[in-house]
């Protein structure tokens, strides 16, 4: 029994320094955004490879996703006589649930486990230590930059997820005989901008800072070795998947999104 | 401690000193005073104490994890002693905080083993990277500097070549001249032979003998490249276990210790075995360009 205690006592521990050294590392990447010179063409560059590289799959998702949904959804309701709602059911599924979660699950899989071993391989190739002895902080050069193009991508990224869901959900409910007009309308009238878009756009800002905070610090801790490297990676689908999810719970629950 | 070969007794705190053939000037340019480091449960050294002369090349030998490389990661404040003093150019660089260490590392210039270039930046980009963060420089001056740097290390046109498109040599030599780019006071090199073919080992011993002759930089190496350690040092430290052994190339060579003979011996011995290179077939024919 006192062994299950000590062993409990010793996990709390462990979790609470590793709270620890997260706060610790996300003040430093804080702290990095008011540091001179701005890396303003480090994050244009970040931004390209993580927004613009990951188009073709959000799109591709995105109107897979919507049609999906517009296929069960025009099943469902047509059991009640309801298809003229199927705008309403896309539309809000997509924008307050679907767009942000879906997006940001795929950019972890995508850019999320691309940035941990991006900077896992610096740390191990000692490209980190030869920036800090060339008197350049790594958190401002590499890391800064990458976390806050990760949290500037999301939102976008999420809108064009969204956009392309709602254009699946409109082929696929127009292919099976909803009127046009009538699905438009619909998810004009429904849609509220405030309650609805913005909160949407603020959960994927949030899902980027998980992602991007996540795949930041697990690349800069990972072991120097490729073993590190590829543990580094995993942790970071595992945990970045695990937390939107519990995060996406919370945000529904406390703001209503 | 001037002209002698010092044996330093780190766990029993005894510093045994004995006469040694050439001199070898003391100083405090660089020095680790007493110094414990530690790797989670695994010590690498206890109460280490070591010194290398300004102005010189020293070299540091010693077999696989006895601590080589961690000494030069300590002079550059990239890990931190359990306890013990750093002193780089007379100052204490232990607990630095990060804008007195800054200052200390720009004495300071390191060659690491892989060489460390920035995968995402090409030749011309990692080497003004320093510049471009550093100094006023506009990008002309910048570039001027640079080539001057990659001629001085025998480079020519590859500006826009990323790392991965260099050779072995080709790659330490540009890190070499990323290293010195920002004219340090000490010059950190981590196994600059590892990895070369013998031709780019003696390039990359030339250009360090170079370096030393014409800026007066204080360079220490990280080596198990012992025939060229014997060329060029003109300090050899070598990590044994459980004591440090200092000296000249000279001295060390006929030292009557049986572990620094042996660790000396072992590459400039000619194979016991010489009679049977007879055995080798040579075919003619070359090499694929």
């Amino acid at each position: 029994m006192t062994g299950f205690i000590a062993r409990i006592g010793a996990r709390t521990i462990l979790f609470l320094e590793e709270v620890g050294r997260v706060t610790y590392f996300s003040t430093r990447i804080l702290a990095a955004i008011f540091h001179r010179p701005p890396r303003i063409r480090r994050f244009l560059d970040e931004v390209f490879g993580i927004g613009v590289m990951s188009l073709i799959i959000i799109c591709v998702c995105g109107l897979a996703v919507g049609a999906v949904l517009g296929l069960q959804g025009y099943h469902t309701l047509e059991r009640f006589g309801a298809t003229d709602s199927l705008g309403t059911v896309v539309g809000l599924s997509l924008i307050r649930e679907l767009g942000p979660v879906m997006t940001a699950l795929l950019t972890t899989g995508r850019a999320g486990s691309a940035t941990t071993a991006e900077i896992g391989s610096m740390a191990a190739t000692e490209q980190l230590d030869g920036l800090r002895m060339m008197s350049i902080d790594p958190i401002h050069y590499v890391v800064t930059p990458k976390a806050l193009a990760m949290v500037a991508v999301m939102p976008l990224l999420s809108g064009l997820f969204i956009v392309c869901g709602i254009a699946g959900g409109y082929l696929v409910g127009v292919y099976w005989g909803v009127d046009p007009g009538s699905f438009l309308t619909g998810l004009e009238s429904a849609v509220e901008f405030r309650d609805d878009v913005v909160g949407s756009f603020l959960k994927a800002l949030i899902f980027g800072i998980l992602i991007g905070l996540i795949s930041t610090y697990r690349g800069y801790t990972s072991a120097p070795t490729s073993e590190g490297v590829s543990e580094a990676t995993t942790a970071t689908v595992v945990e970045a998947s695990v937390c939107i999810l519990v995060f996406d719970y919370f945000i529904t629950a406390l703001w209503g999104v | 401690m001037v002209g002698a070969i010092t044996h330093a007794h780190p766990q029993s705190k005894i510093s045994v000193t004995a006469p040694a053939t050439t001199p070898v000037p003391s100083s405090q340019h660089l020095e680790l005073d007493s110094v414990t480091m530690a790797f989670g449960q695994r010590r690498v050294f206890d109460e280490l104490s070591c010194s290398f002369p300004p102005g010189r090349i020293s070299v540091l030998l010693g077999g696989s994890g006895s601590g080589k490389s961690t000494i030069l990661r300590l002079i550059g404040g990239l890990v931190c002693p359990l306890s013990g003093r750093v002193l780089v150019d007379g100052e204490d660089i232990t607990g630095l905080g990060p804008t007195r260490m800054a200052a200390v590392r720009d004495k300071l210039g390191m060659l690491f083993q892989g060489g460390a270039l920035l995968d995402s930046l090409t030749v011309l980009e990692n080497l003004a990277l320093p510049l471009r963060e550093h100094t006023d420089l506009d990008d002309a001056a910048i570039g001027a500097e640079v080539h001057d740097r990659l001629a001085s290390v025998g480079l020519y046109d590859i500006d826009d070549l990323l790392p991965n498109q260099l050779s072995g040599g080709m790659r330490k030599r540009v890190a070499l001249a990323r290293a010195i780019i920002r004219k340090p006071l000490i010059l950190l090199c981590d196994e600059p032979f590892s990895g070369l073919d013998p031709i780019s080992t003696r390039q990359v011993e030339s250009l360090l003998v170079d370096i030393n002759h014409r800026r007066g930089i204080t360079i220490v190496v990280v080596s198990h490249h012992v025939a060229s350690t014997m060329r060029m040092a003109e300090q050899v430290t070598i990590l044994l276990p459980h004591r440090v052994v200092t000296g000249t190339p000279q001295a060390l060579q006929h030292h009557r210790d049986p572990l620094v003979k042996a660790f000396l011996s072992a590459d400039l011995d000619p194979p016991q075995d010489a009679e049977k290179l007879e055995e080798v077939e040579v075919m003619p024919g070359r090499a694929r360009p």
